[in-house]
C-alpha cells in the first residue's frame, strides 16, 4: 500500500514541468476528502429499471411488427406512438443515466475531488428522471415534434437544456476543484459530450410553440430535414458514443487491471475524432433532395471516420494484450471485449453506409435498424453491463453475488443480439433487392410493397425474439445486482487523500504562463465558458429564424401551403408516428419512380413545418399517395388495412373514425405558420375554420357515395385531406401511377 | 440553404472552440507526458484498501 501510495504522488508531481523541485523539501501536506457514491449508485439504479422498460416498450413494438394486433387496439400501444418512447428511453433514459453514473463515478477519482456540488448533483439526478417520466406521459399520448430522437415537445426540451446546464456547471466546477493537474484522456471525452449535446439540442429543438404541448420546427422541408440529421447523428455521436469511449478508457483499465494499450494513441484520436465527426450527418439523407454537395461532404467526413473510430477500438482491444486469459473468466471483460467488436462493426459498417452506392439499396430497409442495434445493444449495452457488473459491487464494498449469472447474462444477450441482428441484415438486403427488382420486360417483379413485407415476416419475428432474449438478460443482471447490493453496505462517502494541486508553474514560467494560468485555470475560465456559451446560444436564437425563413422561397410556383384541415389531418399524421414506417421522400431511382412517381424535389417542401421524410420504409413510400385512390379506399384502409390490402401488417386506426377533430389551435396554427413565413393571407386565421369546415364536409358527401357515413368533425377526415393533398402540387408534370 | 451555410459556420465554432483548448492544453504541457497518466489511473487510494474483488473489510465510511 505504501509503496503504491508513493508511486502515485512522485507520478503525479512527474506531469507538471518543473513541479518535481518544489517538492524536494518534502511531500506537501494531504488533503482528505470524500467521493459521493450515492449519486454513482442512484444513476445506477435509475439506468437499470429505465433500460428494462425501455427495452420491453421495444420488444412489444417488435412482436407489432408481425402481429399488429398486439397494440391492443389501443392508441397508447401502437408502434407510431411507442416507437419513439422506446428510443428515447433506450438512449436518454438507459445509456443517458449510465453515462451519467459512469461519469460521476470516474471524474471524482481522476480528479482526486467529491463533485463540486451536492446540490447540483441531486438537482441533475430529479431533473433528468423529470425529463424522462415526462417523455413518458407525452410520447404515448401523441405529443411528439415528430423528429427523430428528438421528439420531445418544447417544455421538455427547455428542461433538458437546463439541466444540462447544471450538470455542466457541475462537471467544470470538479475539473477547477481538482487536485490532480492532468486530466486524463476520459475527462476529454466527457468535455466534448457535454459542449457539443449542448450546441446540437439547442440549434435542432428551435420550434415555435403553438399549445402548450405542441409546436412547430422553426425550419422547413430540406433545412428542416439537414438540421435533424446533423443532430441526429452527432447524438449518435455525442451521446452514444464519446461519452462512451471516455468510459471504456476509464474502466477497461480499471477492470483488466492495465493501463491503456497507447495513451498518446487515445489522444490522438480522441482529437481527430470530435473534429471529424460533426459534419458526417447528411450521409442520412443520401438521394434526397439535399444539394449533392451537402451529401458529398458527409460522405467524405464518414469515410475519413473510420480512422479514429478505430484507433478507439484497437486502443481498446490491444489494452487487453496478456489479458486474454482473464477474458475466458471475467465476466466484466467479456462484455467489454464484445462492446468494443461491436464498436469497430459498427463504426466500419457506418461509413460503407455513406458510400451512395451501398446506401441506394441499405436505406429505408432494416439494415439501418440493424447497423443501430450494434451499436446500442452491442457497444452501450455490454459496456454498461460490464461497468455495472464491476461498479456496484465496489461501492457496496462486497462481491458480486453470482458470476454464473452474470457469465449467463453475456451468453443470452450476446445471443439475442445475434438473432436481432443477423435477421434484420437478412430482411433488409433482401427487402432491399425485391424492390429494386426488375423483370426481363422492365416492368417491376414485386409491383406491390406489400408482397416483399410478408417475405421478411420470419426475420421479424426472430427479431423479437432476439430482444426478447436481451431483455430476459438484463432482467437477470437486475436480480444479480440487486443481490449483491443486499449483501453490502453503501459506501456514501469514501475516504480518499490527495495533496492539493500545487499552483508552483505560476513562479517559475514567464508572465505569459503566469497569465494564461491565471485566466483560464481559475474561475473566470468557467465564466469564459459560460459566456461564450451564452452568447453563441443568444446569436444562434437570433439568426436562425430570420435566415432560416428568408430562404424559404418557393422555387415551385405550383406547391401552395396547406389548407387549414390538410394542415390538422398533418398534426394527426405526426401524433400517430405515421413517419416512423412510411416515408415522403422517393429517390431518382427508375425503381422508385415506376413504383412511387415522380422523385422528390427540395421545392414541395418549402411549407414542411416540420419535414415529414421519415428514415424507414416499413410500408410504402407515401410522398405521392395523394389522388391514388380514392377517398373511401383511405378510409377502409384506415379503419383495417386487411380490407384493403391482405396481409398488410399495418395497424387498424379506427379510433380515427370516431374521435373528433381538435380544432381548438387551428387559429393558433395558422398564425405560427405565417410566422414562420408560409404566406397564409392576413386575417385568413378568422376565416379558417370556415374553409375546413367546408373542406371536410366535400370528404363527408365523398365518402356517402361509397356508403360509408362519417360525420365530418371526425379526425379520419383531416388526415384523409392530407393524404389526398400529398404531392399533387407538381402532379400535373408527371403522372405514372398505374 | 441558408442553413447549410450556418451548420457548417456552427460547426466550425465548435471546431474551433476544440482547437483553442488543444492549443492551451498542449502549451501548458497537459500532453509532455504519454505514458504516467495511463498508469496512474490503475492505483486506488490507499483509504480504499480493497483489493481487486473489493472483499477487504475497511472502516472508510463515515456516516
Amino acid at each position: 500500500m505504501e509503496m503504491k501510495n508513493t508511486l502515485m504522488r512522485s507520478s503525479d508531481s512527474g506531469t507538471g514541468s518543473g513541479a518535481g523541485l518544489s517538492n524536494l523539501g518534502g511531500s506537501p501536506p494531504l488533503e482528505k476528502f470524500f467521493y459521493d457514491n450515492k449519486i454513482v449508485r442512484d444513476f445506477g439504479i435509475a439506468s437499470v429499471s429505465w433500460g428494462i422498460i425501455s427495452l420491453l416498450v421495444g420488444v412489444l413494438i417488435a412482436v407489432q411488427l408481425f402481429m399488429p394486433e398486439a397494440n391492443l387496439g389501443l392508441p397508447f400501444t401502437t408502434f407510431g406512438r411507442l416507437r419513439a418512447l422506446h428510443t428515447n428511453g433506450a438512449i436518454f433514459a438507459f445509456v443517458g443515466n449510465l453515462m451519467f453514473m459512469g461519469v460521476y463515478y470516474s471524474l471524482q477519482r481522476l480528479c482526486k475531488t467529491r463533485m463540486y456540488s451536492d446540490k447540483l448533483s441531486r438537482i441533475h439526478f430529479w431533473g433528468w428522471q423529470l425529463i424522462i417520466a415526462s417523455a413518458v406521459l407525452t410520447l404515448p399520448f401523441g405529443f411528439t415534434t415528430s423528429k427523430e430522437y428528438a421528439e420531445l415537445e418544447w417544455p421538455i426540451d427547455i428542461m433538458i437544456a437546463l439541466i444540462w446546464v447544471v450538470f455542466a456547471i457541475n462537471f467544470f466546477g470538479t475539473l477547477l476543484t481538482r487536485r490532480t493537474k492532468h486530466l486524463y484522456v476520459a475527462i476529454w471525452f466527457y468535455v466534448a459530450t457535454i459542449v457539443t449535446v449542448a450546441v446540437l439540442h439547442i440549434v435542432n429543438s428551435m420550434e415555435i410553440p403553438v399549445s402548450f404541448l405542441k409546436s412547430y420546427s422553426m425550419y422547413a422541408g430540406v433545412q428542416d430535414a439537414l438540421v435533424q440529421w446533423w443532430y441526429g447523428h452527432n447524438a449518435v455521436a455525442f451521446f452514444l458514443t464519446t461519452p462512451f469511449l471516455g468510459l471504456m478508457y476509464y474502466f477497461l483499465p480499471k477492470a483488466a487491471n492495465r493501463p491503456v494499450f497507447s495513451y498518446r494513441l487515445s489522444i490522438i484520436h480522441f482529437w481527430s475524432l470530435i473534429f471529424l465527426y460533426i459534419w458526417a450527418g447528411p450521409h442520412h439523407l443520401l438521394y434526397t433532395a439535399l444539394p449533392d454537395w451537402a451529401q458529398s461532404l458527409g460522405t467524405t467526413f464518414s469515410i475519413m471516420l473510420i480512422a479514429p473510430s478505430w484507433g478507439g477500438m484497437i486502443n481498446g482491444l490491444l489494452t487487453l494484450r496478456g489479458a486474454w486469459d482473464q477474458v475466458r473468466t471475467n465476466p466484466v471483460l467479456k462484455f467489454m471485449v464484445v462492446s468494443i467488436t461491436c464498436y469497430g462493426m459498427a463504426t466500419f459498417e457506418g461509413p460503407m453506409h455513406s458510400l451512395k452506392f451501398v446506401n441506394a439499396l441499405s436505406h429505408y430497409t432494416d439494415w439501418i435498424p440493424a447497423h443501430v442495434h450494434i451499436g446500442t445493444l452491442g457497444w452501450n449495452g455490454f459496456m454498461s453491463f460490464a461497468i455495472l457488473y464491476w461498479l456496484i459491487p465496489r461501492i457496496y464494498n462486497t462481491k458480486l453475488h453470482s458470476t454464473k449469472l452474470a457469465n449467463l447474462h453475456f451468453w443470452i444477450g450476446t445471443l439475442g443480439m445475434v438473432f436481432w441482428t443477423v435477421s434484420m441484415y437478412i430482411s433488409g438486403i433482401m427487402q432491399g433487392l425485391m424492390l429494386q427488382d426488375f423483370t426481363a420486360d422492365g416492368i417491376l417483379k414485386y409491383g406491390n410493397f406489400l408482397e416483399t413485407t410478408t417475405q421478411v415476416l420470419p426475420m421479424y419475428m426472430l427479431r423479437a425474439l432476439g430482444g426478447l432474449l436481451y431483455l430476459s438478460g438484463m432482467v437477470i443482471m437486475a436480480y444479480n445486482l440487486f443481490k449483491t447490493v443486499k449483501s453490502g453496505v453503501l459506501i456514501a462517502n469514501e475516504a480518499d487523500e490527495a495533496p492539493a494541486r500545487t499552483k508552483d508553474y505560476s513562479e517559475e514560467k514567464h508572465l505569459t504562463g503566469y497569465l494564461r494560468h491565471r485566466i483560464i485555470e481559475r474561475k473566470p475560465m468557467l465564466l469564459l465558458v459560460v459566456a461564450a456559451l451564452t452568447i453563441l446560444i443568444g446569436g444562434i436564437v437570433e439568426f436562425i429564424p430570420v435566415f432560416t425563413i428568408q430562404s424559404n422561397i418557393p422555387t415551385i410556383a405550383s406547391v401552395k401551403p396547406y389548407t387549414p384541415l390538410e394542415l390538422e389531418g398533418r398534426n394527426i399524421y405526426m401524433r400517430e408516428g405515421c413517419y416512423n414506417c412510411h416515408s415522403q421522400m422517393i429517390r431518382p431511382f427508375r425503381s422508385e419512380t415506376e413504383r412511387y412517381g415522380e422523385y422528390s424535389k427540395a421545392g414541395e417542401f418549402v411549407y414542411d413545418h416540420p419535414f415529414l421524410w421519415g428514415s424507414k420504409r416499413t410500408g410504402p413510400d407515401l410522398q405521392r399517395i395523394g389522388g391514388k385512390y380514392p377517398n373511401a379506399w383511405h378510409y377502409r384502409h384506415m379503419f383495417n388495412p386487411r380490407l384493403t390490402s391482405p396481409g398488410s401488417i399495418m395497424p387498424n386506426y379506427k379510433w380515427l373514425s370516431t374521435n373528433d377533430l381538435d380544432i381548438s389551435d387551428t387559429r393558433a396554427s395558422i398564425t405560427a405558420m405565417r410566422r414562420l413565413g408560409v404566406p397564409y393571407p392576413a386575417g385568413y386565421e378568422d376565416r379558417a375554420l370556415e374553409d375546413l369546415k367546408q373542406q371536410a364536409v366535400a370528404i363527408s358527401d365523398n365518402l356517402k357515395k361509397d356508403n360509408i357515413k362519417v360525420a365530418d368533425t371526425k379526425e379520419i377526415v383531416a388526415l384523409i385531406a392530407y393524404l389526398q393533398r400529398m404531392g399533387t402540387d407538381i402532379k400535373g408534370n408527371k403522372t405514372d401511377n398505374k | 440553404m441558408l442553413i447549410l451555410f450556418m451548420l457548417i459556420a456552427i460547426s466550425l465554432i465548435v471546431a474551433l472552440v476544440f482547437l483553442v483548448l488543444f492549443i492551451i492544453n498542449v502549451r501548458s504541457g497537459q500532453y509532455d507526458d504519454m505514458y504516467t497518466p495511463s498508469v496512474r489511473i490503475l492505483f486506488d487510494s490507499h483509504l480504499n484498501n480493497s483489493d481487486d474483488n473489493g472483499n477487504e473489510k475497511h472502516s472508510n465510511e463515515i456516516k
